[in-house]
């Protein structure tokens, strides 16, 4: 054997491992918290509230804040994200301004979300006078997750053939009318995935939500957007470091994490199943 | 020729710096077809995209001198680019089908042009169809997506389309180059037919069809109009060397 055939066998075996080291330690998560975790799940720990100090319990409220703060995440980044990305893309000339806008788009999404969270503090909760509420805490994630969507639908938009733009066009269509009727039908389904990415990281953040509107133990659903909450990531914090009984309550914290994990992961797949019946849908 | 229904009078255009047309000057009659031969890159598609300001879709482009279709500049300020462009349809040099059925496709225009009468809607798909020389091959399956058809289909449903809003003119950028012999001689008997009601200005890199199909030929290189004639005299006796050198095949 030569060298060369050496070297080839070396850097091989160095990637294969590379992807091993990532694949493992996925799995190690994913065991670690399923087989301290999966005994706790039941019907009964999803919709019971929590109990004795969040001793016992369930984690429902958690559930359902977690739930409303990302809706309102989502009422908030999809039209805005697509909104600003129609712009952008269709009718934005390709100047120096322009330029800067998606400059600092690109930027906004390597932002620290605990940046997020103090921003959040003083726009929504003290400035316009939201208080600490599910209000405050989902607009402040969708300002967030809106690099994500606006980006994602940037992509979106630019897939669809410019011949489908000339021909709307030529036979008479303004420029809104061809976008409308014959662009975004096309785009949505894109535009859709990204954003559903974009919300999956922000149902489980923490930091933004954490000045803005989240609560330590709220015994009960939250009333209107204007209260505060419980959620899933908060509650997993506290749990699993802030609890004076920490050992008691280890098993509620390793339930919690997979629920926040499964929420997450469906919030994924839906977006991959999405993807994979458009390009299909394409295809046909 | 004062009964021009379009007059091109010193039109120059401009991407940018570069000047892509220089001084064109051009008078069309009704109901004939003009031919546009020239090598690559000789303006010969920014001209026939000036024609129905398709071109404004880019950005930085800038116009000299005047179009004018029925007495009117097209490039004056108050003039509506949606008319103008629902007036002067248009042929693209790679069919392209919306991914729509085919009826949905013949019927987008009339509905952006706020048709709403089912109807009339359906009337003037046929009758467009009809006179795209497509009815017969799809009249049985009105409802399937347009990408099923072969490609000389696909371009005749795209004259359909076009036909659809009642254009008074029709702009086509070498409808033909990317279809196979029995393609593209129906898609030039068809122009023939269409010559009756439209005036149609054709761009074409294939010299034997410009002979064959169009009444007048312009010559364009280097964005200026070499020559523009009567097709018989263009390809008989042509008056200038270079376009006789061009339509022999010296170059090109």
């Amino acid at each position: 054997m030569n060298t060369r055939q050496l070297k080839q066998i070396f850097g091989f075996n160095l990637l294969r491992i590379c992807a091993g080291i990532i694949f493992l330690s996925i799995i190690l998560i994913l065991y670690d918290i399923a087989s301290k975790g999966l005994n706790i799940i039941s019907w009964e720990f999803i919709f019971s509230m929590p109990k004795k100090g969040m001793t016992e319990g369930g984690i429902f409220p958690a559930i359902v804040g977690t739930v409303m703060v990302t809706s309102i995440t989502a009422i908030v980044s999809i039209p805005l994200g697509m909104g600003c990305a129609i712009y952008l893309n269709e009718y934005a000339k390709n100047g120096k301004l322009t330029r800067l806008i998606r400059l600092s788009i690109r930027n906004l999404s390597g932002v620290p979300s605990i940046v997020y969270g103090l921003f959040g503090v003083v726009l929504f909760v003290q400035l316009m006078n939201f208080g600490t509420s599910i209000l405050s805490a989902g607009l402040t994630l969708g300002l967030m997750t809106l690099p994500w969507t606006v980006t994602a639908s940037e992509e979106a938009l630019k897939n669809v053939p410019k011949s489908y733009r000339e021909g709307s066009l030529a036979l008479g269509a303004t420029k809104w009318q061809a976008i409308r009727t014959n662009v975004l039908p096309y785009a949505v389904g894109g535009m859709l995935t990204g954003t559903i990415l974009g919300l999956a990281r922000a149902a489980g953040e923490t930091a933004p939500i954490l000045f803005t509107g989240v609560a330590f133990y709220i015994p009960f659903i939250p009333k209107s957007v204007s209260s505060q909450f419980m959620a899933l990531p908060y509650h997993l914090y506290v749990m699993s470091t802030q609890h004076p009984a920490i050992e008691q309550v280890k098993p509620i914290a390793y339930g919690t994490a997979l629920v926040l994990i499964i929420v997450v992961f469906a919030m994924n797949l839906s977006a991959i199943i999405l993807r994979y019946k458009l390009r299909k849908l394409k295809e046909e | 020729m004062n009964d021009a229904k379009i007059r091109v009078n010193k039109f120059s255009f401009y991407y940018g710096q570069s000047k892509a047309l220089h001084d064109i000057s051009v008078d069309v009659k009704e109901n004939t077809v003009i031919g546009i031969i020239g090598p690559s890159g000789c303006g010969k598609s920014t001209f026939l995209r000036s024609l129905n300001r398709m071109n404004e879709i880019i950005t930085d482009t800038k116009t000299d001198g005047e179009i004018i279709i029925d007495g009117r500049n097209i490039y004056d300020k108050d003039v509506d680019i949606v008319d103008i462009r629902r007036k002067i349809g248009m042929v693209f040099q790679k069919s392209n089908p919306f991914p729509k059925s085919i009826f949905d496709n013949v019927a987008y225009g009339l509905r952006i042009n706020g048709a709403k009468d089912k109807n009339y809607i359906a009337q003037k798909v046929e009758t467009s169809l009809q006179n795209a020389a497509l009815w017969n091959e799809v009249k049985d399956r009105l409802n399937t997506n347009a990408f099923e058809l072969s490609g000389g289909q696909q371009q005749r449903l795209c004259i359909a389309r076009a036909l659809a809003v009642e254009p008074e003119v029709i702009l086509m950028d070498e409808p033909a180059s990317a279809l196979d012999p029995t393609a593209t001689l129906k898609i030039e008997e068809l122009i023939q037919k269409l010559k009756e009601k439209y005036t149609i200005i054709i761009v074409t890199h294939n010299m034997q069809q410009a002979a064959r199909i169009s009444d007048f030929t312009a010559f364009f290189m280097m964005g200026e109009l070499k020559e523009y004639g009567e097709t018989n005299k263009i390809f008989t006796s042509p008056a200038k060397k270079i376009t006789e050198d061009y339509i022999t095949g010296r170059f090109g």
